[in-house]
């Protein structure tokens, strides 16, 4: 029978089920954080269970860290300190891989662990972090699971997990010069609103998808949580072949053809049927802006802010009034007349270098208006590295941003960096709920370039008018 | 997770209803980066004074439940957040079996993850057994699981009820892990394969 990739990586992933109770999935990585591991590692000291396969971890530190060079040497923030402590501790306790502070590996987890080639296609891998799936950019089942589990899985290297069903979203067609990945992202949450994956595997196909780089489709599938989906898959092809070979993690000698070999076989069959597919057209794909509080409030940049009486879903519309409420937004403005007072540049869906270039060759030449603050913040230091090769961060800095040192930062504001009350900010990341980036923080989802031309503008604009004039 | 066994224990009396998490284990507990130690937060704002010091009106600090293994409380016991920081604190305290005529739904799941033997009693019963306990402070109970019986000194005798899936893996000290780790068996047999299947993730 025809099967798709999710059927086939699940069956190659079952380990058995005992009758009442869920299947067994065995887990090939488990990649780990400061903020969610700590209780898992107690749990298991705990019970004085070993951890089954170490080999299976790698950990970095992100979420705590400063991203000022100064603060990283001497942490502010005594919880945030002893969080790092306690993952160093860890670590070398299990003789676990760490790309602690001073390694230059360091660098946000979903950002590293492909730069090292840390997870290949068809495998299943988890972390204690919802955007997991980024690692579906490999045609890898990757996703977020919660601290029990977390000790689960270091305890027994499977998860008690029930069979999602599968969803094909199809984008044909060619993409503009001016939409991304993270506009196709948008779209299709917009789309199918945020809960419109909930128990789905989402598998990302057509033309527009087969032309992103491993990049753009590193940001696609870290979205596809967003839509509500467990995880989003791409089908490995050339170029994920392309990117892994030689990086550290990759097999090597014939162990690598072997592997290539396999990751060939698992592109869904002909044939193969999802419970739901849905189509989009890559022309049609406007770069983006959300509105709201939710990323399913979202439109294309040349339109305005809606109002609550556009929606006939009267959820929909009793949501839309608190957005506006919270956003400080009036119906009907249109999105380039709204300004911002900040913006950052970064997070695990955005800080590649491939969003760096984007970004910089929108914010050559332009000035950072005084009342605007604008951060871009690398998603590692091998990021950090190569745009300073490229010189990038010299184009950052002329036009008036902040460069600063890797970690998640502003995309969920717990290492310091953060909005304060009532500040609007354009923000390349992926959650623009109340309160994300701080305390009564306004937060508007954008691409990079998109983000860079708010930077020199202060306001939204369609970065498709910025070329013509 | 220790094994659940029948024991006879000092019983506590809490007569409130609707203790939430919150008062349970109170956020600003909640940034440990430990599982241990939520016990001495415990209730933490009725059981301290401001200054720290114990209150002794709260119930708890009474010393005649000094070293108890029983709660009893009003009902909808554990309502609020999903913490499991909750059934964390209460088995850190030593509390292993709380009796009520009620639980939260996330708060009842909770303690079996945890070796707490949530028993549900209908309202007569409760009355009956708080009863015991103020007329008698210091009484001890006793549980028996595996006849899904209490009886107390005072000549109460009542059985409950529990999911035989649940009571087996309090019996057998089995949490979730515990019950995954029951099929290691399944689990070497499948890596085995793994190996052939993709030798290059073991080749290092
Ligand atoms: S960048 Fe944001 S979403 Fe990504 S891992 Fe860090 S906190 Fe999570």
């Amino acid at each position: 029978m025809a099967k798709t990739m999710y059927e086939k990586i699940w069956d190659a992933h079952f380990v058995h089920q005992e009758e009442g109770q869920a299947p067994l999935m065995y887990v090939d990585r488990h990649l780990m954080h400061e903020v969610t591991s700590p209780q898992a590692f107690e749990g298991l000291k705990i019970a004085g269970r070993p951890i089954r396969n170490t080999h299976s971890i790698l950990a970095t530190l992100d979420h705590c860290v400063p991203t000022k060079l100064a603060d990283r040497l001497n942490l502010p923030d005594p919880i945030g300190a002893k969080q790092v402590q306690t993952m160093m501790n860890n670590c070398d306790e299990h003789g676990l891989i760490l790309y602690d502070m001073k390694s230059k590996n360091n660098g946000i987890i979903h950002v590293v662990v492909p730069e090292h080639g840390f997870v290949h296609p068809g495998m299943t891998t988890v972390c204690g972090d919802s955007h997991t799936a980024t690692h579906g950019a490999f045609g890898a089942l990757a996703f977020g699971i919660g601290t029990s589990e977390v000790e689960h899985v270091m305890a027994t290297q499977c998860l008690p997990q029930s069979k999602s069903k599968t969803m094909l979203v199809k984008v044909d067609g060619k993409l503009s010069k001016y939409s991304t990945a993270k506009d196709i992202a948008l779209a299709i949450i917009g789309e199918i609103g945020t809960a419109g994956g909930n128990g789905f595997v989402i598998e990302y196909a057509g033309e527009a998808i087969e032309a992103l780089s491993m990049q753009g489709r590193m940001t696609l599938c870290n979205r596809a949580i967003e839509s509500g989906a467990r995880a989003g898959l791409v089908a490995p092809d050339q170029k994920t072949i392309d990117f892994l070979e030689g990086k550290e993690f990759a097999p090597k000698g014939e162990m690598w053809d072997r592997a290539v070999e396999y990751w060939k076989s698992l592109p869904s069959d002909e044939g193969a049927e999802f419970d739901l597919v849905i189509e989009l057209r890559a022309e049609d794909i406007a770069p983006q802006v959300t509105w709201g509080t939710s990323p399913e409030q979202v439109v294309p940049v040349d339109q305005s802010v809606p109002a609550p009486t556009d929606f006939d879903n009267e959820g929909k519309a009793i949501a839309c009034q608190s957005a506006l409420d919270y956003m400080g937004l009036e119906s009907g403005t249109k999105m380039t007349d709204i300004s911002v007072d900040f913006v950052f540049l970064g997070s695990c869906t955005n800080s590649r270098i491939e969003d760096f270039r984007a970004a910089a060759e929108v914010a050559k030449g332009t000035s950072v208006p005084s009342n605007v603050t604008a951060i871009a913040v690398p998603g590692s230091y091998q990021v950090k590295e190569q745009a300073e090769a490229e010189g990038l961060d010299k184009i950052f800095t002329d036009a008036g941003w902040e460069w600063r040192e890797p970690g998640c930062s502003m995309c969920l504001a717990m290492n310091g960096d953060q909005l304060t009350p009532g500040q609007r900010c354009a923000s390349t990341s992926n959650r623009n709920f109340e309160g994300r980036q701080g305390k009564g923080g306004r937060t508007h989802l954008v691409s990079p370039a998109m983000a860079a031309a708010t930077a020199g503008a202060g306001r939204f604009v369609d970065i498709r008018e910025l070329e013509a004039s | 997770m220790d094994k659940y066994t029948n024991h006879t224990s000092v019983a506590a009396l809490m007569n409130r209803s609707n203790v939430d998490t919150d008062q349970i284990i109170a956020k600003q507990f909640l940034k440990k980066v430990e599982r241990t130690g939520f016990g001495q937060h415990l209730f933490h704002d009725w059981r301290y004074n401001e200054d720290g010091t114990p209150n002794p009106e709260f119930e708890l600090n009474n010393p005649k439940f000094e070293g108890a293994k029983i709660l009893v409380a009003g009902d909808n016991f554990g309502c609020g957040s999903s913490r499991e920081h909750a059934p964390w604190a209460i088995d850190d305290f030593g509390f292993n079996t709380i009796i009520s005529t009620s639980f939260a739904d996330i708060f009842y799941n909770n303690c079996f993850k945890n070796g707490i033997l949530p028993i549900v009693v209908d309202a007569d019963t409760l009355k009956a057994l708080m009863s015991e306990i103020s007329a008698n402070e210091g009484v001890a109970f006793t549980v028996d699981l595996v006849n899904q019986k209490v009886s107390t000194p005072g000549g109460i005798e009542l059985s409950f009820e529990i999911d035989g899936f649940r009571k087996n893996n309090l019996l057998e000290g089995l949490d979730d892990i515990g019950l995954t780790l029951a099929q290691t068996d399944k689990i070497d047999s499948y890596e085995t394969k793994h190996k052939e299947m993709f030798p290059w993730l073991w080749a290092s």
